[in-house]
């Protein structure tokens, strides 16, 4: 053990020494294994913030939403032109589902359609318009930054006033007042009446409520779209998470009377729940983890190779000094260790400035995607980085180690 | 005593289809506190010898008794400790590590012994005093002359207070006079009563000490006590 000490400052002091008399060699050298842990720690740290904002994503939905759809969102076991082949789910079929279920908190009919919104002479094209009611935002977690979601008098009397996703505020309205102004869809004039807070839902694409506007749905079918052109959604929200099931039987219950399904049909309408998308999104980061991992593993690989090479090269120039050691006493285990050692503090220093590099550019990449400087990251880069030296340095270690000192000695 | 006593020894060397005999047959035993000198010409066999007398090779055939322990039949490990503790090896081309200074190129064998550093340091500036080179601690051998080099080495080889002293051709790559003062030094390490054998084919080298081994194509051609040895005076560039 004191042995092993000695021994492994002395490996440790021929370490240095030989990093410093070969500088340009060794900076090289490292720089594979500074780009290897940088990947290492950048892709680990992306797909934990890919992973995150996915998840804050999906929970913005609320865990005890169902969806009653004709769709079924997450699922493929269900062939695509089977579902197409459902009858699309009506704004009357919401009404008798509504009057029918005792169990959710909150009943809200959705249904979508492509547009361009204009204040003035700005214009945002393509965004989602929801049309929906006012117990559409009890069945949400979505906050205002401004004004309300319409009430019940204006849902029921199709008034034509409307909410802003954060987004689509920021771009109509650049600095505020929103509240109160008139904004067109098609022509048709819509009172501003509440801005949703940020959301950052980004994960959802064009259904990010930052991204959407609402009005109450009779002005969808009197503007914008023929009725049956689109299956409605109803958005239902139990009392709490115990109540899910129970109120996801009730609804395909009460569902499969309006659909007028016989015993011995199958649902033609598809109950989608939070937990499906986290399914999904689950196998997705898993598949990106995957990759992403496979990738960086290969350029570590290379890193670790760059270093195995020059560690040969090393042992071979420094047969003679092997030598002289062997002479004076040294065991296999010392001369071993020495390159080993050598091998991982090159790696280490790497590993290094590998994990610096990696905070500086994920900082720099958090300006636009959501990345997450775990702690481990540090852990991770330097265990990584020594498992490297060790690994890459023993072959070239062992080499050294069973050389023969006459022949060592002999060696110009 | 006997420190050393190989009986029929011999290191066989396959070249190509070739055997080459570097020692055929040899036998011999050297006491404590003897001066050995093996003589012979170029291409004899007197360093394949001394590799073997100093645990750095094993012998083809043969037994080889160290101390009374039969090392010709251990394993790497062990004789690396041997050699760590019992022996001392001084090189014609020194073979310092170029890139450490003095004091670190006498410590190095006490590192592989485990002695803690302290008493390292204070043991190789001991040694390094002992050759003269109490002033050069802290040089690199390129720093330092030919023969300061071979003192670096001495030092070394004496730092680990070894039963014996290897020295092959170690005025070999000296001048006269600095080969001369090596010798001096060799003397008093010797007088100091220390084992020394010392590898040469220069005939005034070899009658510094009190034997000579006269060897030729792999075999003892003759075992002579120096009649008249002849001892170098001291330079007082060492003090003890
Ligand atoms: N590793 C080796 N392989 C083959 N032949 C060797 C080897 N080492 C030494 N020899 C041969 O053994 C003989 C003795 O060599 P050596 O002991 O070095 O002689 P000396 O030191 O007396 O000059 C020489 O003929 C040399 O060529
Ligand atoms: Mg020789």
């Amino acid at each position: 053990m004191k042995n092993f000490l000695f021994e492994l400052r002395e490996g440790l002091l021929i370490a240095f020494r030989s990093i410093r008399a070969n500088k340009v060699r060794s900076i090289l050298t490292t720089l594979g294994i500074v780009i290897g842990v940088t990947s290492v720690v950048l892709m680990s740290t992306a797909i934990k913030g890919i992973d995150n904002a996915f998840q804050t994503g999906v929970a913005s939905l609320g865990s005890d939403n169902l969806y009653i759809d004709k769709w079924e969102w997450f699922n493929n076991d269900i062939p695509w032109w089977e579902l197409r082949n459902r009858k699309n789910l009506t704004l009357d079929d919401y009404k008798k589902y509504k009057e029918l279920a005792k169990l959710p908190l909150a009943v809200a009919p959705t249904v979508w359609n492509f547009n361009n919104v204009k204040f003035k002479d700005r214009v945002v094209e393509g965004l989602i318009i929801q049309g929906t009611t006012s117990d559409y935002i009890q069945t949400t977690n979505l906050t205002f930054s401004e004004g309300r979601f319409f009430n019940e008098l204006e849902s029921n009397g199709g008034r034509n006033v409307i909410v802003l996703g954060s987004e689509v505020a920021k771009k109509l309205f650049p600095i505020g007042y929103a509240i109160g102004q008139e904004v067109k869809i098609r022509g048709h004039k819509f009172k501003v009446v509440g801005v949703l807070a940020e959301q950052g839902s980004w994960v959802m694409g064009n259904f990010n409520p930052d991204k959407q506007v609402f009005v109450p749905v009779q002005n969808i079918f009197k503007y914008l779209q023929s009725e049956n052109l689109r299956s409605i959604t109803i958005n239902v929200r139990a009392k709490n998470s115990k109540m899910v099931e129970a109120t996801k039987e009730e609804a395909i219950g009460i569902m499969r009377k309006i659909r007028g399904l016989s015993y011995n049909q199958e649902n033609d309408f598809s109950i989608n729940q939070q937990e499906g998308l986290l399914n999904t999104i689950n196998q997705t980061v898993g598949v990106i983890q995957i990759a992403g991992l496979f990738i960086t593993g290969l350029s570590l690989f290379v890193g670790a190779i760059g270093i195995m090479n020059i560690m040969f090269v090393s042992v071979k120039e420094r047969t003679k000094e092997i030598g002289i050691r062997k002479a004076i006493g040294a065991k296999r285990r010392a001369i071993l260790g020495q390159f080993i050692t050598e091998s991982a503090v090159i790696c280490m220093i790497g590993g290094f400035i590998g994990l610096i590099f990696a905070i500086v550019l994920s900082l720099i990449i958090n300006q636009f995607l959501p990345t997450s400087v775990q702690v481990d990251a540090l852990v991770l880069a330097i265990v990584i980085s020594i498992a490297t030296g060790v690994i890459s340095g023993f072959a070239p270690a062992y080499t050294a180690a069973k050389l023969d000192p006459v022949e060592a000695l002999r060696y110009e | 005593m006997n420190i050393i006593t190989i009986e029929h020894i011999a290191k066989i060397y396959q070249v190509g289809s070739e055997e080459v005999h570097a020692l055929a047959d040899v036998s011999l035993k050297i006491d404590k506190g003897e001066y050995v000198a093996i003589m012979g010409p170029s291409g004899s066999g007197k360093s394949t010898l001394m590799n073997i007398l100093g645990c750095l090779d094993t012998p083809t055939h043969g037994i080889y008794n160290f101390n009374g322990v039969n090392v010709s039949e251990m394993n790497d490990n062990e004789l690396a400790k041997i050699r760590n503790k019992e022996i001392g090896f001084v090189f014609q081309t020194f073979n310092l590590l170029a890139r450490s200074d003095a004091l670190h190129n006498v410590e190095l064998p006490l590192i592989y012994a485990g002695v803690p550093s302290s008493e390292r340091k204070e043991r190789a500036m001991e040694a390094l005093s002992h050759v003269g080179l109490a002033d050069r601690m802290h040089h690199k051998p390129n720093e330092l002359s030919g023969g300061q080099r071979q003192r670096v080495a001495i030092a070394r080889a004496l730092v680990t207070r070894p039963s014996i002293i290897l020295a092959d051709e170690p005025t070999g790559n000296l001048d006269t006079k600095t080969g001369e003062d090596i010798m001096a030094l060799f003397n008093e390490i010797y007088e100091q009563g220390n084992t020394i054998i010392l590898v040469t084919h220069e005939e005034y080298i070899a009658e510094h000490a009190e034997r000579i081994l006269r060897i030729r194509d792999g075999l003892i051609e003759k075992d002579e006590q120096v009649k008249n040895r002849y001892i170098p005076k001291k330079n007082g560039a060492s003090k003890i």
